[in-house]
Parts: structure tokens; sequence; C-alpha cells
């Protein structure tokens, strides 16, 4: 069993058992919160970047633009995205308006080039204010016709009252395009940050029935992204991506599936059927790919043996359904790092619950977790940075959001990065403080 | 005035300053906020974060908590955790929102103390100033609540605490060493140096010291509150080079004796015509300034995009906090030193000495932030 390394302080870190858990909140806790280092999901600057050529407005107090400036500088993207300092006097005199339009003004004078797109973030300050967004959005699209403006938003106030900054930002992100003539044979991922595998499944099922995909992660231009509005079919993996694709079908009359990443063979080939019924091909028969992602586990089994498996929830939004598959192959699940489980994951948590009761679910954000020790007594292998970092281990898999990978592929691959993360240390530190896994970074 | 930024990007804001401040102290700091302020101090304004057990949490402030206004969750669970913790005080500092809803944080501050007994003192910080706002900030509160009036036993000698030192300005590249070891080799005994490298307690002992070093704008306030509570004055700059360094030594015996506080590189002398600027903090620059003056005979102007009070800012210095602004003033410089990421609003043809701030890159070029204390003259070769 994984254990912790006391410090003089004794406190012990905020874990449960998950035979104690509760579910979906195993730990009742809505207090003050602890930040880890960890930094490598993408942030609402990362997925704004995604649209190709488009500008980025940030108007905010300065406490609030200096996470995201830095964001851009850090990716050496600092030329896209600019920033709009909203004072006392701004709130105390009502000009917010004002000030969006002509700072939006003086910021596309000055660019070297008129971008296609400029992505406006306003913020909590606004809403608190009552800023009348319309008038400001319409002033400019009068000022700038050739101009797309979309209307992003960076107020995490609002993050449990409807969508979270997220979920918003994904969503938002498609709000530039406009409906147009669909082309049948053609298939949007939507949502994603990392680029679904090529050697997945998913992506193989819809090449090998004859539809091209898009995908905005694959966008070089402006013009390539407006292309997606062709697609009568948009795909989402993630929950956190999953509000984008309603957007879409209610606006664009874009069907939307949505087709979770799932680690149970069942829920693959599951998923994976439902797109061939959409796509109007024959179901196939993946005996082969279960043949081989068994045949990576058990292979990755050989090589970590018994040594204990942390998993987090940055790494991947199904870590209960991660855990379960490795403890189905007798893996050490250890420990799971998420401060909520997520309402898709009840049954691998009752599954867990019955199977393996010991496993602790661990807080990441509680405070107790700031000044208990975060180092555990004998090799961890970790799957995601938080759970690297709150075991103290170099042997980890630095991957966000699942990684990209998807199905009984995305096993395969994911069998072969826990052995080759179990054989190589990694420089977690370094590692892990990157912001934006993949985003490239100056650091 | 548009307020943009359109190539340059923003000063780290007062709420880091004031956590940055107190973060070796053994406090906890609870910023009420959503959650932003938390990481951005965490990622690029605190590189003692990783791995530290510093406490400085975030309240998660939601929009229903902030219109509801319902202040005693936020004092039952900052007294929930600091039961947990036991931290050895407690700072509650604002951000934007508990601003506009006029959050009074010295009335929170003043519940959470009754609950837990544990000190506590709320900072207005709202996350529309810079980092040496909060600094100040929590310095001043550091000073007026802790600092005690010493015994006439404990006085005497020539005795100073640094105020000011925070990785905002000075990294962590050995800079507050070397300042203790200038001050200890000159014959001064260090009492404190508010806040790297000493314990509350050493704070607690500050009034005994007969002068104060200020090494930062961040240091002021709490230099003025010793001044006025115990009547121990101060003397501003930062031990660059020999000649300044000497002055600086002069400044701060002369101090100790009249109980007179003095600028040290603020000279009453008229400017003189400069090709070059160093932008920065006014301490900062204004020190580096002089010490460049001193050794080489070349002037340099002081520009200074920060807030800043008239009475410390050298002759031709000048204040320049928009994008514009510094731009303009930068127009005429053939050399300008500055942080590297003031390279867009340099003039075409202008020789950048790049001087990285965490303040303002963050953790960008942090492996290269000189330690002008200790290495002045390496630096001198490269303007």
């Amino acid at each position: 069993m994984l254990k912790q390394i006391h410090g003089e302080c004794g406190i012990q870190p905020a874990c449960v058992a998950v035979r104690d858990a509760k579910f979906p909140e195993p730990f009742q806790q809505h207090g003050l919160e602890f930040s880890s280092p960890a930094r490598g999901v993408w942030n609402i600057v990362h997925i704004g970047m995604l649209l190709p050529q488009a500008h980025l407005v940030f108007v905010c107090p300065e406490g609030c633009l200096r996470g995201v400036v830095q964001t851009a500088d850090e990716m050496n993207a600092s030329g896209r995205l600019s920033t709009i300092d909203v004072r006392e006097n701004n709130v105390l005199e009502g000009n917010i308006e004002k000030l969006m339009v002509d700072g939006v003004s003086d910021i596309i004078g000055k660019l070297p080039q008129k971008p296609p797109a400029v992505l406006i973030y306003s913020s909590c300050v606004h809403h608190f204010i009552g800023c009348d967004l319309t008038v400001v959005y319409k002033e400019l699209r009068k000022k700038f016709p050739d101009i797309a403006f979309g209307d992003c938003y960076m107020n995490p106030i609002m993050r449990k009252t409807g969508l979270t900054p997220e979920q918003l930002m994904r969503r938002q992100l498609y709000k530039l395009l406009q409906p147009r003539e669909f082309d049948t044979k053609s298939v949007n991922i939507i949502g994603n940050c990392n680029r679904t595998d090529e050697s997945s499944e998913l992506v193989c099922l819809i090449h090998e029935s004859g539809y091209g995909l898009k995908d905005i992660v694959l966008c070089k231009t402006y013009g390539e992204y407006l292309k997606m509005a062709e697609s009568p079919l948009n795909i989402t993996t993630l929950p956190i991506a999953h509000a984008a694709g309603v957007a879409l079908q209610r606006r664009l009359s874009q069907e939307h599936v949505y087709l979770p990443l799932s680690y149970s063979y069942k829920g693959i080939e599951d998923n994976l059927h439902r797109l061939s019924d959409i796509l109007h091909v024959p179901e196939r028969n993946y005996s082969k790919n279960i043949a081989h992602a068994e045949f990576s586990l058990h292979k990755a089994k050989k090589i970590i043996g018994d040594c204990p498996v942390a998993i987090d929830y940055t790494a991947t939004p199904r870590p209960l359904s991660l855990a379960r598959l490795l403890c189905e192959h007798d893996f050490a699940v250890a420990r799971i790092y998420a401060d909520e489980l997520s309402g898709e994951e009840k049954g691998d948590f009752l599954w867990l619950k019955e199977h393996r009761p010991e496993i602790e679910v661990c807080a990441a954000t509680d405070p107790r977790m700031r000044v208990a020790p975060n180092r555990t007594d004998g090799k961890v292998l970790a799957i995601g940075q938080k759970a690297a970092y709150f075991t103290g281990t170099d042997n980890f898999v630095n991957m966000v959001e699942g990684g990209g990978m998807y199905g009984f592929d995305g096993i395969s691959r994911l069998a072969g990065l826990m052995a080759d993360a179990f054989l190589h240390e990694k420089d977690t530190r370094k590692l892990i403080q990157i912001k934006g896994l993949g985003c490239g970074c100056c650091l | 005035m548009k307020q943009t930024k359109v190539f340059i990007t923003t000063y780290a804001s007062d709420i880091s300053g004031a956590c940055s401040a107190l973060y070796e102290l053994g406090g906890m700091s609870v910023m009420h906020d959503a959650s932003g302020c938390m990481s951005t101090y965490a990622t690029h304004d605190e590189p003692r974060w990783y791995g530290s057990d510093s406490m400085v949490f975030i309240s998660g402030l939601t929009d229903m908590e902030a219109i509801m206004g319902d202040d005693e969750k936020l004092v039952n669970e900052i007294a929930e955790t600091a039961e947990k913790l036991s931290p050895k005080f407690i700072s509650i500092d604002g951000s934007p929102i508990p601003m506009m809803i006029g959050t009074d944080f010295p009335a929170i501050a003043a519940e959470v103390e009754k609950k837990t007994g544990i000190p506590s003192f709320g900072l207005q910080t709202n996350g529309m100033h810079s980092y040496l706002n909060g600094i100040n900030m929590a310095f001043k509160a550091l000073a007026e609540r802790f600092v005690k009036a010493p015994a006439a036993s404990a006085k005497g000698g020539l005795t100073a605490n640094i105020i000011g030192l925070t990785p905002l300005d000075f990294s962590l590249n050995g800079s507050a060493k070397s300042i203790k070891k200038w001050l200890s080799g000159n014959g001064i005994r260090v009492i404190s140096s508010w806040a790297m490298g000493s314990s509350l307690n050493d704070i607690v002992r500050s009034a005994q010291a007969s002068v104060n070093l200020v090494i930062s704008y961040g240091g002021i306030a709490a230099a003025k509150t010793l001044k006025e509570k115990f009547g121990v004055p101060y003397v501003a700059g930062i031990p660059y080079g020999r000649h300044f360094s000497g002055k600086l030594l002069s400044d701060l015996k002369t101090a100790s004796g009249t109980g007179k506080s003095i600028v040290s590189y603020v000279t009453g002398e008229g400017s003189k015509k400069a090709d070059m600027a160093v932008v920065g903090e006014i301490v900062s620059a204004g020190s580096l300034a002089y010490a460049i003056y001193a050794e080489t005979g070349r002037p340099a102007d002081v520009i200074c995009p920060l807030e800043c009070s008239r009475e410390f800012m050298p002759a031709g210095s000048i204040a320049a906090t928009e994008e514009d602004e510094i731009a303009e003033c930068l127009g005429h410089y053939h050399t300008v030193i500055a942080d590297p990421l003031y390279r867009p609003v340099c003039p075409h043809g202008c020789r950048l000495v790049p001087l990285p701030h965490i303040a303002f890159s963050g953790r960008m070029f942090q492996g290269n932030i000189p330690n002008l204390t200790a290495d002045f003259y390496s630096f001198l070769n490269k303007i």
C-alpha cells in the first residue's frame, strides 16, 4: 500500500478509502482551496489560441490580466494577445462599455496586420456592474465590419452557476462558425485540445468510411476553421466539450454525438458502433483491437509489477474508469486524486467500492494537501501531473485530458506510456510547471 | 485613456505582492477570490511555490456568495482551516469583486481573530494596483501589529532591518544574502529582513534597529510606520557598486545618528543629459542609475512604470505607467536597461540591456536575473 512519508507537521493528506467515500463528493468540503503547481491543463488562453489568426483581447483588472498575459508570453504568442486594464474609476464611473470599444479599436489600430477575428474576453467585473456587452459588440461590428468578434468570458466567479469558464470557452470557440452548405462526407471532432490519435479506432473509422475529419487543432488558417461549419456531424469525447456540441446543434443544425472517452471495452465498442450507425457503415469487429489492448496491458503489467499506481483527474476525465481497467488487469492502483467525481463514473465507483475498497481517493485542493509532505515511501507510478506532484514521484505519464488517446488503441498506447514511465524517470518539477501541455513553451 | 497594453505584459498585482511579502513568516494568507488570483500567484509570481508548505489559499468566492454577502461562510472556512493548520497569523486579502461589493476586510479579520484567537488582519487589495501596493499593505500591517517597542537594553550599536525584500524584486538569486552580507561586512548587525530569511520573531524585534534599509518601494509604508511609532529612520537604496554602496553606508550611519531618513540615490542635483534609461521599480532603478553614473560617469534616466511618490524619484526621472507613455519616453534613448519584455516598445535601433524582473516577466528569465549586489561589475560590462 502507498504510504505518505510524514513530516514534522504531522498533518495527514486529505484522503478517504473508496469504501468510505461518498459519491460524487468524497470530501464534503467546500472551504479554502490550495493550488498545486501542476499546470499542464489548458486554460482559456490556450484554447482561444486554437482559433487560427485570431487576436485575443482580455478586458479585466490588472490582477486577472497577469496570468493570461504570462500564459501568452510563455507560449511565445504575446503578439496574439492584448489587454485592456479595468480600474477603479471604470467601476465607479460606469464607463466600461466605452473603455472596451475604445480599447479594442486602439489595439486593432496598432496591430501590424488586421486579424480576421478578435476574441474579446470580458470578466467577472462586467457581469457584476451589468455591462451592456451587446452594445459593445454592436458598436465594434459597425466600426470593423471585416472582423469577426467573438464574445468570450473569464468569469470564474460564475463557475458554479451554469457552465464553468473552461466549458464556456470551448463553446465560444466555435461561435464564429456561420451556416454553410453541408458536405455530407465531412465530420468534426470538437472541444479537444489534443489531436485525437490517427491510429485510434475512432479516427480510422471516420477515414476508412470515406469521411474527411476536421478538428480545430488541425486548422492552420481562419478559412479552414470556417469550413468546420460544412460538417453535418460534430463528435465530442470529453464532458468539458459537450456544451459546444449542443450549441452547434442548435445554431447550425449540425448533429451532435457524444462518444465519451472510456476505458471500458464495452463502453468503447458501444461508442464505435454508435458512430458506425450514424455514418451508415456496418459495425466493425474489434476483437483484434481488444486483443492488442490486452497484450499491451499484460506487457506493461510484467514491467510495472506491483508498483503502486496513482491517477489524477487532470490526466483523464475518467480516472475511475481507468482505475477499474487497471485493477481488472492486476495493477496495484493505490490512489486516485479527485476533489469530486463525475456523474458518468458512478458505475466504476461502485465497482471499485466492491472490488478494491482499500484504494484511496485523495483531494487535490484541500488545504491539508499543502502542508502534508508530497513524498511517499518506495517507487510510485503516477498517471497525471497532480498525482506525480502529490506522490513525489519522477515516474509518471505526462498527459492531460486523455492525451488524445482513444479507444482500444488508446489503451494500448497508454499501457506503453505507463511502462516507459516506470522504466524512465522524468524531471517532474520542470515538466509539470509548464502551462498547457503541448502548447509550446519558452521555459 | 485607453488603458491598453498591446505589446507588453503587465506587472504582478497587489494580491501577489501581499502574499509574497508574508510568505516565509508562518502565517496563512487567504485570497478572497474565485480562483484566478491564486494560480497566477503560484505560477508566475512565487518562485518558492513548488514543494514548499507556505499557507496561501483561495476562498473560492462564487457569484451567489458575492450577491448574498455571505461573509460568515468565509469567516467559518478560514477558522476551520486555521484550526487544522495552526498558522501564526492570518491575512485576508481582497480581489476585484470583494472591492466592488464593499467587503470590509478589517471587520472580517476581527471576526476571524475572535473565533480563532490567532492574530488576523485584512488587506484591502483589489487586483487593480501593482504588487508594490500589496507589499506595502502587508508590511505595514506587520509593523503595526507585531513589532514591539524594544527594552532600552536591547538597543545599541549600528543595527538595521532590511525592508522590501521579496522574490518579485530580488528573485532567488542570492541577492537577499548578499545584501545581508554587505551590511554585516560593514559592521551593521541585521535584526530582521522583511521578509526573506527571517522569522516572525525577528520581525517582532525590528524596533531594536537603529536604521531601516529600504530596498524596494514596497517597503516604504512599513519604514514610515516604524519611523512614526518607534523613531527608527530609513535609508532607501540598494548596495550596487563600490561608490554607491559607500554612499549608502555613509547615509545609513548618518540616518542612524540623526534620526533623519534619506533616499540615497536622490542627490538633489539637476538631471543630466542622458542617452540611457533604466526602467523599473524606483528604488532599484534609482540605485542602479546612480551606481552606473558613479562608476562610469555616464548618466542614466530613470523611468518608473509603477507606483512611486515624488520624494523617491531622482531628478529627471519619469513616472510612466501606460504603454504609450513608456514607448514615448523611451523614444530618444540609445540604450535601455529593462526587463526583456519591454523590447516591443523600445525604439528601433535601441540597445536593450536585459534586466529581468520577476514582477514583470515572471519566471520566463528567472535563471538570468543578475545579483547586482554581488555581481554589479559583470553587469556593468554589458552596458
